[in-house]
């Protein structure tokens, strides 16, 4: 039996990404059809049943966000996909985004009548600019057709949906970030409260949604809840689009239900380590998630088991790495990307990665010594701690949980006298 | 950059409708700044914001120029150098890394005679590393002009992906 499964992708390569007529044909528009037959609390209440956990890597539940932004006060208020996945080993999003561009827009336009707002935004990063033409393809075609636009389908509900672009920043996913990018500034983030719920773009109460959180709320309001949650365990129902890369033997974005174990998923979907070489570790969830190495490789994949474990969903990412990579050389290039991404604007995050960046230098060259790894704990506490923003809180995860599985790797100098 | 220089410097005309046609389909609208400047960037020559095009546009928009400036050096794809007809982006993020993209550095290295951050003496390529652009199901991948070009992994490969680049 295959492992994988079609729910969220159960619309790819079946039509026609270009045409609006093609993705008609299989059904499609079904869900925004009935959805607006339905009141505002019964599609919060399917999204709640269905306990979607938002997929762009912080798995806040999706029933709550919208029922909070619906009960937000606003006559103006806006929904905005976050289709800036910058994560290293995420391109799930560029699959729905490729294949199943009209589940998107549905799921927005669907978001839009539950939250009560009159325009949707889609922020989609530089790098899938090849994709635009696509994207604004799809969206004059909803609108000629009545899905977007004034009254749509008849009812007194009226939406729009823009195209936004990035241009390189992977802290632009950051909410906060990603709304001052949309208003023509540097994407820094801020502090928060206000909340990009109550203040967001154009400072209008905002929903933020990730590209495959918006794809599975379609799904569900098209199939029932319970076709969903037929999938999965109890405590992480259906399924989630996950992205296997690094040295395993057929990379790709493929969908599973949860509960599968990692070792089935890297070496069953995965088909293994490329080249017969040694498994060494795997990093979920993007440079942000931590590692776990092959005595975790039987834990399931389920937010819960995998917290259990000290791991986490993140973006879904599967970044398979051998023993041809040292784990003292995959932190370094954690920390390059680190270093680079950083905005700068805080000093845990600016300061850290650079000062970790500069011990794991040492260790390599074999000239650390026992202190630096207490300083390199402190370090990492501390940007988990006093961060500005998620990149910050985020970055040391690979390199504490490196420490933690591998404390081997982190060869030190006795100290003299 | 000296400020002097630049207003010697006039916009060629057709590069002016070309900018003009750009901020008509964003209705002139500032908030739209990041969209404007990437699309400007990509119709200017050797892919690049000059002065007097950052001027140009400050005017157009009302927008303070040191304002456009902020912009322009916090996005990786926004720049203000000088680049090429064809600009080669290299992934060096981990998963690029984890397959050994080194040796792909070296062979483009090689082939074309520049390091990252150069252009070819005749302007025809530019070559920067940059972040994971999201194609690390084919892993090693670079982009040229924005499209991607994937699984590098002999310079066999490699030649005949510039090959399409004349």
């Amino acid at each position: 039996m295959p492992k994988t499964v079609s729910f969220i992708t159960e619309n790819f390569d079946r039509y026609d990404p270009n045409s609006i007529d093609s993705y008609l044909k299989i059904g499609g528009f079904t869900a925004v059809k009935k959805a607006l037959t339905m009141s505002v609390g019964e599609i919060i209440e399917q999204i709640k049943a269905a306990s979607i956990k938002g997929r762009g890597g912080a798995a806040y539940d999706t029933g709550k966000k919208w029922e909070q932004a619906a009960a937000v006060p606003g006559l103006n208020k806006v929904v905005v996909c976050n289709a800036d996945e910058g994560e290293p080993c995420t391109f799930k999003d560029r699959e729905i985004l490729a294949k199943d561009p009209f589940r998107l827009i549905e799921g927005l336009i669907i978001a839009g009548y539950a939250v009560g707002a009159q325009n949707g935004y889609i922020y989609m990063r530089e790098e899938y600019r090849h994709l635009r033409p696509l994207i604004k393809n799809a969206l004059q075609a909803a609108e000629a057709k009545g899905f977007l636009g004034k009254n749509i389908l008849g009812t007194n509900f009226s939406f729009n949906i823009h195209l936004y672009s990035g241009a390189g920043a992977y802290v632009c996913g950051e909410g906060t970030a990603l709304v001052k990018s949309m208003m023509g500034d540097s994407g820094r983030p801020r502090t928060k409260p206000p909340f990009t719920k109550e203040c967001g773009l154009f400072d209008l109460p905002t929903l933020l949604n990730n590209v495959e959180t918006l794809a599975v709320a379609a799904a569900v309001v098209q199939h029932g809840v319970q076709d969903y949650i037929r999938y999965g365990t109890a405590d992480s129902k259906g399924t989630k689009m996950i992205c296997l890369a690094g040295n395993v033997r057929k990379p790709g974005a493929y969908e599973v239900p949860f509960g599968l174990t990692l070792r089935e998923i890297i070496y069953e979907i995965g088909g293994g380590i490329a080249d017969d070489k040694e498994f060494n570790f795997v990093q979920l969830g993007g440079a942000s998630g931590k590692i776990a190495p092959a005595s975790l490789l039987d834990t399931p994949y389920t937010y819960e088991d995998l917290a259990k474990a000290g791991l986490s969903v993140g973006s879904g990412g599967f970044l398979v790495v051998d023993k041809t990579t040292s784990v003292i050389d995959f932190l370094q290039a954690v920390q390059h990307f680190f270093i680079d991404e950083s905005c700068g604007k805080c000093t845990p995050c600016r300061e850290g990665n650079s000062q970790i960046a500069y011990i794991i230098a040492k260790i390599k060259d074999g000239k650390a010594q026992t202190g630096d790894l207490e300083v390199l704990k402190d370090l990492a506490n501390l940007m988990r701690t006093c961060s500005l923003c998620g990149l910050g809180q985020a970055a040391p995860n690979a390199l504490l949980s490196a420490m933690k599985h591998f404390p081997e790797e982190f060869k030190v100098l006795s100290l003299a006298g | 950059m000296s400020t002097n220089q630049s207003c010697a410097e006039p916009l060629a005309k057709d590069l002016a409708l070309q900018i003009d046609q750009i901020l008509a389909n964003y209705q002139h609208d500032s908030n739209r700044l990041v969209d404007i400047l990437l699309d400007v960037q990509e119709v200017v020559p050797k892919h690049y914001l000059p002065e007097n095009v950052v001027t140009y546009i400050s005017k157009e928009l009302n927008t303070p120029l040191s304002k456009i400036y902020s912009v322009i050096t916090f996005y990786a794809a926004l720049s203000t150098e000088p680049r090429a007809d064809y600009v080669i982006q290299l992934c060096d993020s981990l998963v690029c890394q984890v397959a050994k993209n080194e040796a792909l550095k070296d062979a483009i290295s090689d082939l074309l005679g520049i390091k990252a951050g150069q252009a070819t003496p005749d302007g025809k390529y530019w070559l920067e590393y940059t972040s994971c652009f999201g194609a690390c199901d084919v892993a090693p991948a670079i982009r040229i002009n924005g499209k991607v070009h994937g699984n590098l992994t002999s310079v066999e490969r490699v030649k005949e992906v510039l090959a399409q680049y004349k």
